[in-house]
């Protein structure tokens, strides 16, 4: 399939891969002079491997940098990875809330940001002309900052949604005739679920474009969305350590996201040994950016796992792309735009347990929505004769939970030794039922 | 057109460029700011083949020029002006820019050369005036435009440029840039090193900030003349700050 779209930035984005890979070699060896300039943490790394900014003479020697971790990050909360005076950071955004990380960005880096929100766009087919209606909830706030910055970039009408309820982001779509949806593919899905149940003619709405991210989806999602609101849906990858989406985003051929090499440089590794793997194979995904001035990263591990294909795309453009992301190392997930690890909640309900009990996470979807449930065995030393015990102790369980991650499950007690015993760490306690 | 990866230069044994990796593109203007001594003088003799890199490599087109002599290099089309212009002062304006067409192959300094001249002259009228005029009693802006016609009469493709600036009024200046910015519709290439950052970047479409040997930041020129950094350190608003 060849496309006549045009391309937001052609000149970068068709850059051939030999030039791409000079301005990439530029712009890291920048980077990693400010790293080790700036920032203390970066400096004392390369100095105990005995490593000088300038040794990094090729692009084949950035396996010879550390690694840049998320435990990293939230041990540098919240500005020891600076490497600008902090005046000089227009934006400062926290990723995360139960163990926080920062991101943020200098005047220059928001101007990136923005063309690369832009370029995303742009690659879905949306013009100046298009009302571009923005609906992620509120613990994606980033994404929707982000993609209203692309969207006034592009110069398109943009309007930004408070989390309103569905019926409402639908009224909107209607008056305003939005004809490009920025959004989490869930909510899409529901909004569908709206319009079938008013028993609205999707034709009849203006919408033709959707881009959505801030949680994996799958192909069944994809043909559900495009099937009932008669859209083109389109996937964005961005994690918030970086700062939320921008990193890469689907073409309409539909074959991988393009990742913006020219501001991130890609590995993909074995999680296991760190070392890289052949293009194509699935590993975790490792980024380095290459224009970031408020906080660089070097080769930091995302947790995301995908695959990396260089071959060039139909559409024209030459960056690199990302398969669809479905899975991470480490054994967390993300339900309703957040992300959590199973140990999180283990730890919650060890708390008010009083000991680490056996317990489950069920992910599930019901028109649209995520949902958590979690499914947990008495202790023996729990009373259960009373109900109100019984219900006390869930809600209980609900409030911690909720304060802890602004997530609100379901929680259901169980008799013990109901659960079958975990095999391994809290990992295992998740079933994920999402299609 | 041209590429630098990696480049490390050294004068005797002091290393004067740690690695440096820049590009220019053709038709492009573009700017290599940094304070005295961070080497920019070195990136364009590296370059023209005065110092040659010790490693690394600088390709032009096809070429890899680190291991060229300088005199093939100018004969690949870079004409290099240097900084404080050496002229030839006893010699008069005209021998100088005549002077600066002998790498041409007779042939084609026969057919080409009174036709540049007239071209040298129509870009800097006041040569003309001053042809018969000894180059060492011009006026140091009339000395630039002479140093920069002197290197056009080779017929470059890319053309180095090493502090057009100095000791130069404001005035003088001003006219000066807008001549090399002037020079791009001529199909010229420009790699312009400037102390005055401001200047070169408002007619330069992209930079790169060099520090003692490095490049430590890359941008458009537009992006350049916003950053704090670049501002407090090259373009004289206020002091650089220790912030750690």
């Amino acid at each position: 399939m060849s496309t006549d779209m045009p391309i937001w930035d052609q000149r970068t984005e068709t850059l051939d891969r030999d030039a791409l890979r000079q301005l990439q070699l530029e712009r890291l060896q920048a980077s990693l002079f400010r790293a080790y300039r700036n920032v203390a943490f970066y400096r004392k790394r390369f100095d105990a491997l005995g490593l000088a900014p300038e040794d990094v003479e090729t692009l084949e020697e950035v396996p010879t940098l550390p690694f840049t971790t998320k435990d990293d990050l939230r041990s540098g909360y919240p500005y020891d990875m600076l490497a600008v005076p902090l005046r000089e950071v227009v934006r400062l955004q926290s990723a995360s809330y139960a163990r926080p990380t920062v991101c943020a960005f200098t005047r220059n880096d928001l101007r990136h940001w923005n063309e690369l929100a832009a370029r995303l766009l742009s690659a879905g087919g949306v013009t100046r002309d298009d009302v571009v209606q923005i609906f992620f909830g509120q613990s994606t706030l980033v994404w929707s900052l982000s993609f209203h910055g692309g969207a006034e970039r592009l110069g398109a009408s943009v309007i930004p949604t408070p989390p309103v309820d569905i019926a409402q982001q639908l009224a909107l779509m209607q008056d305003f005739k939005s004809t490009a949806l920025v959004g989490t593919a869930s909510e899409a899905i529901y909004l569908a679920a709206v319009v079938a149940e008013k028993k609205l003619d999707p034709r009849r709405l203006s919408v033709r474009v959707g881009l959505f991210g801030a949680e994996p989806w799958s192909e069944t999602m994809r043909a559900h969305l495009e099937g009932t609101l008669g859209i083109t849906a389109l996937d964005v990858y961005g994690i918030a350590e970086l700062g939320g989406p921008g990193i890469a985003g689907e073409c309409p051929v539909k074959q991988g996201l393009h990742l913006a090499e020219d501001h991130f440089f890609v590995e993909i590794i074995d999680p296991a040994s760190g070392k890289a793997l052949p293009e194509g194979e699935e590993g975790e995904i490792v980024l380095t950016t290459l224009t970031k001035e408020a906080l660089p990263l070097l080769r930091f591990r995302t947790c995301d796992l995908g695959r990396l294909d260089a071959a060039p795309c139909a559409c024209g453009r030459t960056h690199a792309r990302l398969s669809r992301i479905t899975r991470r190392t480490d054994g967390s997930f993300i339900v309703q735009g957040r992300k959590l690890h199973p140990a999180q909640l283990e730890a919650i309900l060890a708390e008010v347990e009083g000991a680490r009990p056996n317990f489950r996470i069920i992910l599930d979807r019901k028109v649209g929505v995520e949902e958590i449930e979690l499914l947990v065995e008495f202790l023996p030393g729990l009373s259960t004769d009373t109900p109100g015990t019984v219900l006390a102790a869930e809600d209980r369980i609900v409030q911690r939970v909720a304060g802890a991650t602004g997530l609100t499950p379901r929680v259901r007690l169980v008799e013990s030794a109901t659960l079958e015993r975990l095999a391994g760490d809290a990992a295992g306690a998740v079933i994920d039922k999402r299609t | 057109m041209l590429r630098l990866t990696s480049v490390v230069t050294n004068y005797g044994r002091t290393t004067a460029l740690h690695g440096v990796s820049l590009h220019v593109r053709p038709g492009e203007i573009v700017a290599l700011v940094g304070a005295n001594g961070a080497g920019k003088t070195t990136v364009l003799n590296t370059i023209s083949g005065i110092t040659p890199a010790a490693k690394g490599q600088v390709q032009y087109g096809e070429k890899d020029l680190a291991r060229m002599s300088a005199d093939r290099i100018v004969r690949l089309g870079i004409s290099h002006v240097p900084e404080g212009r050496q002229l030839f002062a006893p010699l008069s304006v005209k021998d100088n820019l005549l002077l600066g067409s002998y790498t041409l192959r007779r042939a084609e300094k026969q057919a080409h050369q009174q036709e540049d001249l007239q071209r040298i002259y129509a870009l800097f009228p006041i040569l003309q005036e001053r042809s018969a005029q000894r180059a060492g009693t011009l006026s140091g802006g009339e000395q630039q435009m002479l140093a920069i016609g002197r290197a056009l009469m080779a017929r470059p493709t890319l053309l180095l440029l090493d502090e057009p600036s100095m000791g130069l009024a404001p005035r003088v200046m001003a006219e000066i840039f807008t001549t090399i910015a002037e020079l791009r519709t001529h199909g010229l290439t420009v790699l312009l090193v400037e102390q005055n950052a401001r200047w070169a970047l408002n007619i330069a479409d992209r930079g790169y900030v060099l520090e003692t040997g490095s490049i430590v930041l890359d941008g458009s020129a537009e992006a350049l003349l916003e950053n704090r950094e670049v501002q407090r350190a090259y373009l004289g608003k206020g002091y650089r700050e220790v912030w750690e």
